[in-house]
């Protein structure tokens, strides 16, 4: 029983105090305030207020049209690219607000990667191709992109699928490979948020094995959001999950807790097929 | 509106299925007690032979349980709804498996006299069979309230066993050629306070369907 009580001691000062350490981060890496997006005079969020955990998987879930997608460009303002759109309300990245006047979109964009649909690599090769965003980014030593690469293709795990045809199109590996290769593109500048909309919908389900797999494993290292159709796989590797239904966030919570004993009628309806 | 009226349809079904299966191991509670009091061997059995339809039904439910995992990926209260099913048929095989029980002192006493006229045993069963009733009532229009009260009956269950029991050990202690026939009526006591404790697993499962929270219905 001593033991056991120096133990918990000696464990308990390793800890770094929150009260001490007022720099201690927030468990949040992205929040929105009172976030409100239109596409001309259509609403589609509606005063949306989700914080979203870094170093987790925040899967969004909701029919077509809820506004998921949308809500998901807006954490990097893919959005603005849209002519005709309006936003209000607040998103902070690291408490700071990404559409405060002054910001730097192409840094945020680095920052904040983003991997869509459909695998869209670049006509060019497996290299180029995750090569490219560092370069943009000024590195041209090419033993320094080499590196870059192998690394980078070692995170999304298709090195060993690719290490000896570097040199080939990207647009002769398989969907599931293409679709990794775009992770790694997105890794490639080192971004701190992940955004994918819909990674898997092409994949067979061998290829969306090991995207999830994938995730599960780059959640370590970085925040993640994913928007998916596919209840099971939000099940299968989100830490918390957010329903979304016109426009609205109806109920975000641990996944297990969304899955099981839904807090809302609304969501506990739709995730059970009675309506949509 | 419902998006998938096949699947849901095929939870009704399964619900049916545990009716009928409840009905069943009912009736085994019943006939097996009343064979006691009327020294019916036939009725004995009945139950003794009874007993493999339902344990065919459990096995039956259970794949049904198990393919709807497999195939329907069910959320919510549809996921819930099915793991109370899957768990409260094991609870009623094993109800099943104490009537059984009861038939077969049944056969052993054979046409022996009673030691005394049974009084305590059929309020046991009585309170027993309601309890059996009303948890699968509970079940069906998912009510969590009436688990809830059905599980109170379990106190008074386990009173009578008690008294039972004492009053037994009387008889045992008085005259030793009462213990044969003694313990046999000790174990009905005992079978119908276990029968009672699955009905209160089954009143814990109902609730846990209905609110999404396990918890202890003797507490």
């Amino acid at each position: 029983m001593q033991l056991e009580s120096m133990v918990k001691k000696a464990s308990e000062a390793s800890l770094p105090n929150a009260s001490v350490f007022s720099s201690e981060p927030s468990p949040y890496k992205i929040e929105t305030q009172n976030l409100d997006f239109y596409y001309g005079s259509v609403k589609a969020l509606s005063s949306i207020n989700l914080a979203i955990r870094r170093k987790s998987i925040t899967a969004l879930i909701g029919p077509s049209g809820c506004g998921k997608s949308t809500f998901l460009r807006t954490l990097n303002r893919m959005n603005d690219l849209i002519p005709n759109t309006r936003l209000a309300g607040k998103v902070l990245l690291d408490g700071e607000d990404i559409y405060a006047p002054g910001v730097d979109v192409y840094r945020l964009r680095k920052r904040v990667g983003m991997v869509f649909q459909r695998p869209n690599p670049f006509p060019m090769s497996i290299f180029e191709n995750v090569a490219y965003g560092p370069r943009r980014h000024g590195i041209n030593k090419m033993s320094r992109l080499s590196e870059i690469v192998e690394w980078t293709l070692r995170k999304a795990a298709l090195w060993d699928e690719v290490k000896s045809k570097l040199r080939s199109s990207a647009l002769a590996l398989s969907g599931g490979q293409q679709q990794r290769l775009c992770i790694a593109r997105a890794l490639a500048v080192e971004p701190e948020v992940l955004l994918l909309d819909e990674p898997c919908s092409s994949l067979d389900p061998i290829s969306t094995g090991k995207i999830e797999d994938l995730l599960l494993e780059l959640m370590k290292e970085y925040t993640i959001v994913i928007v998916t159709h596919n209840m099971q796989q939000a099940a299968r590797i989100s830490n918390t999950t957010a329903f979304f239904l016109n426009g609205e966030l109806i109920e975000v919570g641990p996944t297990e807790k969304l899955f099981t004993n839904p807090s809302n009628k609304m969501t506990e309806d739709y995730i059970t097929g009675r309506f949509g | 509106m419902t998006a998938r009226k096949s699947f849901h349809s095929e939870l009704e079904d399964l619900a049916s299925q545990i009716l009928k299966m409840g009905l069943l191991v009912e009736e085994a509670i019943r006939d097996g007690v009343e064979s006691l009091k009327n020294k019916d061997q036939d009725l004995a059995r009945k139950v003794i032979e009874g007993d493999d339809a339902i344990d065919e039904l459990e096995t039956e439910i259970e794949q049904t349980c198990l393919r709807l995992f497999a195939l329907q990926q069910p959320m919510a209260v549809d996921l819930r709804m099915i793991g109370t099913a899957l768990k409260i048929i094991t609870d009623l095989e094993r109800m099943a498996d104490h009537a059984v029980d009861i038939a077969k002192v049944t056969i052993r006493l054979g046409n022996e006299p009673l030691i005394k006229p049974l009084i305590d045993i059929p309020r046991m069963a009585e309170i027993t069979q309601r309890m059996v009733r009303e948890c699968l009532d509970a079940f069906i229009r998912k009510d969590a309230a009436l688990a809830h009260k059905m599980a109170t009956w379990d106190e008074e269950v386990d009173h009578l066993y008690a008294q039972v029991f004492r009053e037994l050990l009387l008889f045992m202690i008085e005259d030793p050629k009462t213990i044969r026939q003694a313990t046999q009526l000790l174990f009905v006591g005992q079978h119908l306070e276990r029968i009672a404790d699955h009905a209160t697993n089954v009143g814990e499962w109902v609730v846990y369907m209905v609110t999404g929270e396990k918890r202890d219905l003797n507490k």
